[in-house]
C-alpha cells in the first residue's frame, strides 16, 4: 500500500524519508513541488497527485507536508487517515509535531514509522501499544540514557498486540486513580449581514484522561442522550450498548484519548451566544474606509463569554487601520492583511466597540467585497447544547476512582458575513 | 583514498573556487566519520554500538548513502541489546537489496528466531526475514511463511499474512503456493488475522472470489472486532464479492424507472405494445427477496458508520451506496456530512464522493444542504467541490436559497472561486427552467463588474444560456457586442464573436461593424479569437455579402499568412466553401446550411457524471482514471448464483439461519401471519422439546448436545413450513443441511452448543473483554430442572477465547436473598476456543431478585449476577378450556388492559406459559404455574374490533401478576 514517506517543510526542504518497500528516489517529489508551486497556498495543494508511475498522497499539518508514495489502487482516505495518525503519534510523543522535534528525535521517529507500517500496511497504530514498544523521550530519561547507555526501546514485548483489547496496556498501576472527562463543544455558524443565522451546528467531542489501574470497565451515562443523534466512537466503545441503552460502556485506553465525537445539526437547538453589529464600508473617493464593530451577548445562559477575539481578513488594498477600541487591543498586520481584535472578557454592561478609519492604497479601485469576520470565544463550565453527563460507573476493579467532568463551549468556524 | 580526495579537491578548487571548498571538506569529514562509525560498531560496548547505529539511521533518514557500512553493521545482527538489534534490522531491510551476498550472512539468525518459544520473537524474525528483498532466499521465506501460517499464536499467523504480499512481489511465480496459504489463513477465526489475510488476498489473488464463499459469514460476523485498517480492506473486498453473488436490490425500481422514461418518449401506438411487454416482464420477474447473507453484510457494517476512522466510514458508505436497497442508502448521508468537519484532505476526498453520489441520489443529501455552504476561509479546492455539490442538489424548491448563497459567493475575493460560482449559476439555470431568466439577468449585471475575469466567465456562461432561446435576448447580444472593445480575455472574446456570428440576423447592423473592428486587430489576437473571427466573417458573408464581402476577403487573406497552420487551414477551407468559383465543388451550394444550421444548446453537465462506475472511495474514482491494480466493480448478476456455496459446516449454517429468524424480516413474517397454524406448530415444537427432555433425565454431555440439535431442527422445520416467504432455494438448502446433519458424526459437533430457539433470548453474564477472553452467556432454557423441580433451569454457555486452557471453572460464594437456593454445576475446564454448555438450577422463590455469585477459574474470580425476567419464573401447565375458566373464576386480581393487536408468540416469548386450546379465534389463553410455589398463572388475550385487545392476567401473587402484565404489554406493543 504505502511505499514511502517523505517529510517536507514549508520552505520545500525534504528532511526525512522512509521506505517500506524498495527505495524510491526522492526525485519523485519534484511532481509534488510542481503542484505546490502551482497551488500558491499550502492549503490548496491537491491531496492526490498523479505521476507517470506513482501517486502521491499528501497531507499538510503543522507546517509540514507528509508526502506518501503509492503505486497501486488504495482508498485515498485510508492513506490520509493514516498520515494524520502518524502526525498525532508524533504530537503525542514529542509534545508537538514540528520540524525541529522530528529532527531532534529522528531515531525515535524512524523506529515509530517502522512499527506503524509493515510492507506498507498499518501494523500498530494504537498509542498504548507503541508506547510499550518505544518509550517516549523525557528529559530525565534521555539524561539517564546518555549516562548509562540504556535505551528507549522497551525491553518488554508488546503484549497489547496479542490481546482482545489492543488499545490498553497490560498491568497498569497508579497510586491515584483518576478519570477526567472534558466535554468540548464548538459552534460552527454562518451569520449573514443582518445577523440572522444562515447555518449553525454544534460539533462536540469528549476528551478523556483516564489513569486507572488494572482493567476497569467504565460506563458513562448522560442526562439527555437523545440530543446526540450522530456520534462516532473510539474503538473501545461498545456499539451495541449505545444502540440499546444509550450509555457509553468501554474499557478505556490508558492516558489521554478522544472517547467520542458528536454532531448536533438541528438548528433550533443551536444557541448563538453573541451578536455582532458591524459596519465596514469603503468610500468611492479618497482611498479610505470606515469600520465600526460592536459585540454583545445574546444567548449565554448567564455565563461569561471569555477569550473573545475578532479576526478580519482585509482586502489587499487596505494599507493601514487607525482605530480605537473601548476594550481590548487591536493589531493590523499590513503584510498578511489580518486585523485582529483581542477583546477578552465580554462585559454585558459596557459592550466592546472598535471604531475608526481604514486607509487604502491610493489610486486602487475600492474593494468589491466587504471582508467577513471570524469570531473566537470560549465559555467555561457550559455546554451550549445542554448535554450533561449523568454518572460514571466503574466495574471490574475494587478501588474508588476520583472522577471529574468539565464543560467548555468554544467558537468553531464562526463567521459573520458583511 | 586520500590521493583521490586530494585530486578532486584540487580539481574543484580550480573550477569553482571558494564556495565548493565547504562541500569538499564536509565530504572528507563524511568519509572519515564513516571510519569512525566502523570502529564504534566493532567495539564490544553496546553503548558505542548504539550511538553508531543511531547516527547511521539518522543518515538514512536524511537520504544519505551509508551502504559502505554494510559489513560492519550486519555483524551486529545477533547483538543482545534490543535497540541495537532493532536499528540493525532497519538498516538491513534498507540495504539488503543492494548487498545481496552480504545480507545472506544474517539469514541464519532469523531462521533461529523463527523457532523461538516466544511468539513475539518468532513474529519479528519472520517480519524482517520476509522484508529482505533477496531472491535467493525465496524458498526459505516460503517455508517460513507456511510454517508460520499454522503457528499456534494468532500474532505469528498475522505476520505470516503480512509476509505473503512481500514474497509475491519478490517472486510472482510462487503465486500458486501462496494462494494455498491464503486459503488456509482465510479460514482463521481470529480477528487479528482477518484484516491482514484479506489484504494479502487483495494483493495476490483478488479474482479468486471462490476462496471467500466459505468464509463470508465469518468475515461479516468478525468485522466489528477487526482493527480499523483491516475493516477498510475487508469491507471493500466484500462489496465486490456481494456484487457477484447477490441480486440487485433495486431491480424492480429500475424497471419502473425505465418504463416511465420510455412512456415519455414513445409514440402512442408504440406505447401500448411497450406496456404489454413491460407488464409481461413485470409478471415474469419474481418478487425480489434479499438473500439473508446480503442482509447480514448490510446489518453488520452499519454500526461502523460510527467509527472514528474516516476511511472506515467511507468504506461503509460506498458499500451501502453500491449494495443497499434505495430506501436504506440514506443513512450514510449523516455520517458523510460528519466527516466534513475533519481535516481538509479528508473533506476533499469525501466531497468528491458526495458529488458523485448527489448525481444519482440527490434526495439523500438534500436535508444537509446547509452543511455544504461555503466559508470564506475554506481552501479554494474545497470551495469548488462544495459548489459542485450545491449545484447538484439544486431543484425547484431550494433553488432560491441556493441562488441567494451564490450571490454572496460572487463577491468573494477568491477569483477562481468566483469563476466557478458563475459556472454553477449557469448550470442551475440550464437545469431548472423557472430560474433561467433570473440567472441570466444576474449574469448580465455581472458584465459591468470591474474584474475582468468575472466578466469573461459571465460571457462564456451567458453564451451557453442564450443558445437555448436566442430570439428573446437580442438586446443582451447587443450589449455583449459592445463589450468586445474592453474585454481582453481570449475565451470571452471568442465567445462574443461566436454569439454575434451565430445570431447575426438578430443584430444585422452591429455584426458587420464588429467584423470591421476585428479585422483591424486580427494580427494581434489569440488563436482561438482568430478562428472565431474567420467564423464570423464566413457567416456574415453568407447572410450579408453585400456589406461584408471585402472585409471577409481581407480577413481570409490575413489568415492565409498566419503563423499558425490551423488558422491557415481553416482559412483555406472556408474560402473554398463560401466563395463560389468555377472549380468549387458541390459543397459550396450547401455552405449556408452548413454554417447556419441550428445548433443544439450545450448541456452543462457535472464533471462527476458517470463517475460512479468506479467503486466509490477508491483512488481510481478520485482520479477518474483506472489506477494500477484497480479491481472493477462487477455488474449485478442476472440471476443469483447458488447461495449454498457459503454454507460451511453445519454449525455455522445453523448460526446463520438463526440470525435470519431473529432478524427483522424473519420476525416480520412470523408476526404478520397470525393464523393458528403458526401457533400450533410453535406449540408442537415446545412440546417436542419437553417430550425429548423427559427421555434424557440426566444431563450428560452427549445427550445434551443431541437435544440441542433436535431442538434446532424442530424449530427450523416448523419455521420453514409456515413462512412462505422463504424462497424455494433456501428450503432445498436447509433440507440438504438436515440430511447432512443426521448423517454426520456427532463428533464433529462436540463443541456444538444448544442453539436457543428463536424465542429464547441469550443474556450476557460475562463479556469476553471483562472476562479476559472468557465469555459467558446464559439463557433460560425453559426446561424443568430435573434434580429439583422447584428450581429454574439456567443454561450457561462458556466460550474460551484465549489461547490457553481455562481450568477449574466453578461457582463460589453465592450471595442470595433469604430462601433462594442454587444448585451448582460440576467443575469444568475449557480448551482454547472451546465452548461448553452446562445447566444449573436456581430457586428464585418466585421473586425477580438477582442471584449473585462468583465465577472462578484457576486464575481469576468474576462477580456475576443472574436476574430472571418474571416470565421465566413459571412453567407451562396444560389445562382444558373449561378448567381454565373454572380456575379463572377462583382467582382474583384481573388486570384488564387495552393494547394494540397482539400475537400469541410474543406472549410465549415473554413468559414460559403454554397455550390453552380454545374454540374462539378472538381469544388466546395461556396457563402456567410459578416454579417454586406452584401458583397458577392464567393469561387471556381477547382481540376486539378496531385492532384493540384486552389482556387479563389472573394470579394469586399480586406482584408477579402486575409485573407480568407489564412485560406482556411491552412485548405486545413493540
Amino acid at each position: 500500500m504505502i511505499h514511502s514517506l517523505f517529510l517536507i517543510n514549508n520552505a520545500g526542504d525534504l528532511f526525512l524519508e522512509k521506505h517500506w518497500k524498495s527505495v524510491i528516489s526522492r526525485s519523485i517529489c519534484d511532481y509534488f513541488f510542481e503542484a505546490r508551486e502551482k497551488a500558491v497556498e499550502p492549503d490548496n495543494v491537491p491531496p492526490v497527485i498523479r505521476t507517470p508511475h506513482h501517486y502521491l498522497i499528501n497531507i499538510y499539518r503543522e507546517k509540514i507536508f507528509f508526502v506518501s508514495v503509492i503505486q497501486t489502487e488504495v482508498p485515498p482516505l485510508f492513506v490520509i487517515e493514516f498520515l494524520h495518525r502518524v502526525a498525532e503519534t508524533f504530537q503525542d510523543y514529542f509534545g508537538e509535531c514540528s520540524e525541529t522535534t522530528i529532527k531532534d528525535n529522528v531515531v525515535i521517529v524512524y523506529e515509530l514509522l517502522e512499527e506503524m507500517l509493515d510492507n506498507g500496511f498499518p501494523l500498530a497504530t494504537e498509542s498504548n501499544i507503541l508506547k510499550e514498544l518505544i518509550r517516549p523521550p523525557t528529559i530525565l530519561r534521555s539524561m539517564v540514557n546518555t549516562i548509562t547507555g540504556s535505551s528507549n526501546v522497551g525491553e518488554t514485548l508488546p503484549t497489547g498486540q496479542l490481546s482482545n483489547i489492543p488499545w490498553r496496556r497490560a498491568g497498569v498501576k497508579y497510586t491515584n486513580n483518576e478519570a477526567y472527562f472534558d466535554v468540548v463543544e464548538e459552534i460552527d455558524a454562518i451569520l449573514d449581514k443582518s445577523g440572522t443565522t444562515v447555518f449553525a451546528e454544534i460539533q462536540g467531542v469528549i476528551d478523556a484522561c483516564v489513569k486507572l489501574s488494572g482493567m476497569p470497565d467504565l460506563t458513562l451515562s448522560f442526562m439527555n442522550p437523545r440530543l446526540l443523534d450522530d456520534v462516532s466512537f473510539h474503538p473501545c466503545v461498545r456499539y451495541k450498548r449505545w444502540e440499546s441503552e444509550r450509555v457509553i460502556s468501554f474499557i478505556p485506553p490508558d492516558g489521554n484519548f478522544q472517547l467520542m465525537s458528536y454532531h448536533i445539526s438541528a438548528q433550533n437547538l443551536v444557541a448563538i451566544p453573541i451578536y455582532v453589529k458591524q459596519n465596514i464600508s469603503f468610500f468611492e473617493t479618497g482611498s479610505s474606509g470606515r469600520l465600526d464593530i460592536t459585540v454583545g451577548p445574546k444567548q449565554t445562559m448567564g455565563k461569561t463569554v471569555e477569550c473573545l477575539v475578532v479576526t478580519v481578513h482585509m482586502p489587499k488594498v487596505v494599507l493601514s487601520a487607525n482605530l480605537s477600541a473601548t476594550q481590548g487591543t487591536y493589531n493590523y498586520d499590513p503584510v498578511t492583511k489580518i486585523l485582529l481584535w483581542d477583546i477578552g472578557k465580554l462585559n454585558p454592561q459596557k459592550l466592546p466597540n472598535l471604531k475608526g478609519s481604514l486607509s487604502l492604497q491610493s489610486g486602487a479601485p475600492k474593494p468589491e467585497e466587504n471582508p467577513s469576520l471570524n469570531i473566537d470565544l470560549k465559555i467555561q463550565q457550559f455546554a451550549i447544547s445542554g448535554l450533561k453527563v449523568n454518572r460514571l460507573d466503574m466495574y471490574g476493579e475494587k478501588y474508588k476512582p476520583f472522577k471529574g467532568v468539565k464543560y467548555v463551549t468554544k467558537a468553531g468556524k464562526f463567521q459573520v458575513r458583511t | 583514498m586520500i590521493h583521490l580526495i586530494m585530486d578532486t579537491f584540487l580539481r574543484y578548487l580550480k573550477e569553482r573556487e571558494q564556495e565548493q571548498l565547504v562541500k569538499i571538506l564536509s565530504f572528507m569529514f563524511y568519509i572519515f566519520r564513516h571510519d569512525d562509525l566502523k570502529e564504534m560498531l566493532d567495539s564490544n560496548k553496546d553503548s558505542l554500538k548504539l550511538e553508531a547505529m543511531k547516527r547511521i539511521v539518522a543518515m538514512i533518514a536524511r537520504g544519505k548513502n551509508t551502504s559502505d557500512l554494510f559489513p560492519a553493521v550486519v555483524k551486529n545482527v545477533a547483538c543482545k541489546n534490543i535497540e541495537v538489534k532493532k536499528l540493525v534490522y532497519v538498516y538491513l531491510v534498507r540495504y539488503a537489496e543492494e548487498q545481496q551476498d552480504l545480507a545472506l550472512l544474517s539469514i541464519s539468525t532469523f531462521q533461529r528466531g523463527l523457532k523461538d518459544p516466544n511468539q513475539l520473537i518468532r513474529a519479528s524474525a519472520l517480519r524482517v526475514l520476509s522484508s529482505i528483498r533477496v531472491t535467493i532466499i525465496v524458498p526459505i521465506m516460503m517455508l517460513a511463511i507456511k510454517e508460520a501460517a499454522s503457528d499456534m499464536s494468532p500474532y505469528v499467523r498475522k505476520t505470516a499474512a503480512h509476509a505473503i504480499p512481500k514474497l509475491h512481489s519478490l517472486d510472482p511465480e510462487q503465486k500458486d503456493q501462496l494462494i494455498e496459504v491464503i486459503e488456509k489463513l482465510l479460514a482463521d477465526k481470529t480477528t487479528l488475522v482477518a484484516g491482514s489475510v484479506v489484504m494479502a488476498f487483495e494483493e495476490v489473488c483478488p479474482d479468486r472470489i471462490d476462496l471467500i464463499h466459505k468464509n463470508y459469514r465469518k468475515l461479516c460476523n468478525l468485522l466489528i472486532d477487526v482493527e480499523e485498517w483491516g475493516q477498510v480492506v475487508i469491507i471493500n473486498m466484500l462489496t465486490r464479492y456481494a456484487r457477484t453473488q447477490f441480486l440487485n436490490p433495486n431491480i424492480n425500481e429500475s424497471l419502473l424507472e425505465d418504463s416511465s422514461e420510455k412512456a415519455f418518449y414513445a409514440s402512442d401506438d408504440e406505447e401500448d405494445e411497450d406496456k404489454k411487454a413491460e407488464a409481461a416482464a413485470l409478471v415474469k420477474r419474481k418478487p425480489y427477496v434479499m438473500d439473508p447473507d446480503h442482509r447480514l453484510l448490510l446489518r453488520n457494517t452499519k454500526p461502523l458508520l460510527q467509527s472514528r476512522n474516516a476511511a472506515v466510514v467511507m468504506a461503509v458508505a460506498q458499500l451501502y451506496f453500491h449494495l443497499a436497497p434505495k430506501a436504506e442508502v440514506g443513512i450514510i448521508a449523516k455520517a458523510l456530512v460528519r466527516l466534513m468537519r475533519s481535516h481538509s484532505e479528508v473533506q476533499y476526498v469525501v466531497l468528491q464522493n458526495v458529488a458523485t453520489m448527489t448525481i444519482k441520489r440527490r434526495g439523500m443529501f438534500e436535508p444537509y444542504l446547509k452543511s455544504f455552504y461555503i466559508r470564506s476561509t475554506d481552501p479554494t479546492q474545497i470551495k469548488i467541490l462544495k459548489l459542485e455539490v450545491l449545484t447538484n442538489l439544486a431543484n425547484e424548491t431550494n433553488i432560491s436559497t441556493i441562488l441567494r448563497e451564490f450571490q454572496t459567493y460572487i463577491k468573494s475575493m477568491d477569483k477562481d472561486f468566483v469563476a466557478a460560482s458563475i459556472q454553477a449559476i449557469g448550470r442551475c439555470a440550464t437545469n431548472i427552467g423557472e430560474v433561467r431568466d433570473t440567472c441570466l439577468n444576474g449574469l448580465v449585471q455581472l458584465l459591468s463588474n470591474r474584474d475582468e475575469l468575472v466578466v469573461a466567465e459571465s460571457v462564456v456562461v451567458i453564451k451557453k444560456l442564450l443558445q437555448m432561446q436566442p430570439e428573446q435576448h437580442s438586446d443582451i447580444i447587443k450589449h455583449m457586442a459592445k463589450l468586445i472593445d474592453n474585454i481582453q480575455v481570449p475565451m470571452a472574446r471568442a465567445s462574443i464573436l461566436w454569439l454575434i456570428g451565430e445570431y447575426c440576423e438578430h443584430v444585422p447592423k452591429i455584426a458587420p461593424d464588429v467584423l470591421r473592428k476585428m479585422a483591424k486587430t486580427f494580427t494581434n489576437e489569440e488563436d482561438i479569437v482568430k478562428l472565431q473571427i474567420i467564423n464570423l466573417a464566413a457567416k456574415l458573408y453568407l447572410t450579408n455579402s453585400k456589406q461584408t464581402k471585402l472585409l471577409t476577403q481581407y480577413v481570409l487573406n490575413l489568415a492565409k499568412y498566419d503563423q499558425n497552420y490551423d488558422i491557415r487551414d481553416r482559412a483555406r477551407f472556408i474560402r473554398q466553401l463560401i466563395v463560389p468559383t468555377d472549380k468549387s465543388g458541390a459543397l459550396s451550394k450547401y455552405a449556408k446550411k452548413l454554417f447556419l444550421a441550428l445548433k443544439p444548446a450545450p448541456v452543462l453537465e457535472s464533471p462527476f457524471k458517470d463517475r460512479d462506475h468506479f467503486q466509490l472511495g477508491s483512488l481510481s474514482h478520485l482520479l477518474n482514471a483506472k489506477a494500477g491494480g484497480y479491481q472493477e466493480l462487477p455488474e449485478w448478476p442476472e440471476s443469483a448464483p447458488d447461495p449454498s456455496v457459503r454454507n460451511v459446516e453445519v454449525k455455522d449454517s445453523v448460526c446463520a439461519r438463526r440470525t435470519v429468524l431473529t432478524g427483522p424480516e424473519g420476525a416480520g413474517v412470523l408476526l404478520l401471519q397470525t393464523t393458528r397454524g403458526i401457533l400450533i406448530s410453535l406449540f408442537r415444537q415446545m412440546t417436542h422439546e419437553l417430550l425429548h427432555h423427559s427421555h434424557s433425565e440426566q444431563s450428560s454431555g452427549t445427550e445434551d448436545r443431541k437435544r440441542g440439535r433436535k431442538a434446532v431442527k424442530n424449530q427450523k422445520s416448523s419455521s420453514e413450513s409456515e413462512s412462505e416467504s422463504e424462497s424455494s432455494e433456501s428450503e432445498d438448502e436447509s433440507e440438504e443441511e438436515s440430511e447432512e446433519e443426521s448423517e454426520s458424526d456427532t463428533n464433529i459437533r462436540k463443541k456444538k452448543t444448544i442453539a436457543p430457539s428463536g424465542s429464547i433470548k441469550m443474556y450476557e453474564l460475562l463479556h469476553r473483554i471483562t472476562g479476559e477472553g472468557l465469555a459467558v452467556e446464559y439463557c433460560f432454557s425453559r426446561q424443568p430442572f430435573s434434580p429439583d423441580p422447584n428450581m429454574v433451569a439456567v443454561q450457561i454457555q462458556f466460550t474460551n477465547n484465549t489461547n490457553s486452557e481455562t481450568k477449574n471453572l466453578h461457582i463460589e460464594e453465592p450471595r442470595l436473598q433469604s430462601g433462594m437456593r442454587i444448585r451448582e454445576f460440576a467443575e469444568i475446564g475449557l480448551q482454547p476456543s472451546e465452548s461448553v454448555t452446562v445447566v444449573m438450577g436456581i430457586d428464585f422463590c418466585d421473586s425477580t431478585q438477582a442471584a449473585n455469585f462468583q465465577l472462578c477459574t484457576h486464575t481469576r474470580k468474576f462477580f456475576v449476577s443472574i436476574q430472571p425476567p418474571v416470565g421465566e419464573l413459571m412453567t407451562p401447565v396444560f389445562l382444558t378450556e373449561n378448567d381454565f375458566k373454572k380456575e379463572q373464576g377462583k382467582r382474583m386480581s384481573a388486570h384488564p388492559r387495552f393494547s394494540t393487536p397482539s400475537c400469541s408468540i410474543r406472549v410465549t416469548a415473554t413468559a414460559n406459559l403454554s397455550r390453552v386450546p380454545c374454540g374462539s379465534d378472538k381469544e388466546c389463553r395461556f396457563a402456567g404455574k410459578t416454579v417454586s410455589s406452584g401458583c397458577l398463572v392464567l393469561v387471556t388475550v381477547t382481540t376486539k374490533e378496531g385492532g384493540r385487545a384486552q389482556l387479563t392476567v389472573n394470579c394469586e401473587k399480586m406482584v408477579i401478576g402486575t409485573m407480568l402484565v407489564k412485560d406482556i404489554m411491552q412485548a405486545l406493543s413493540q
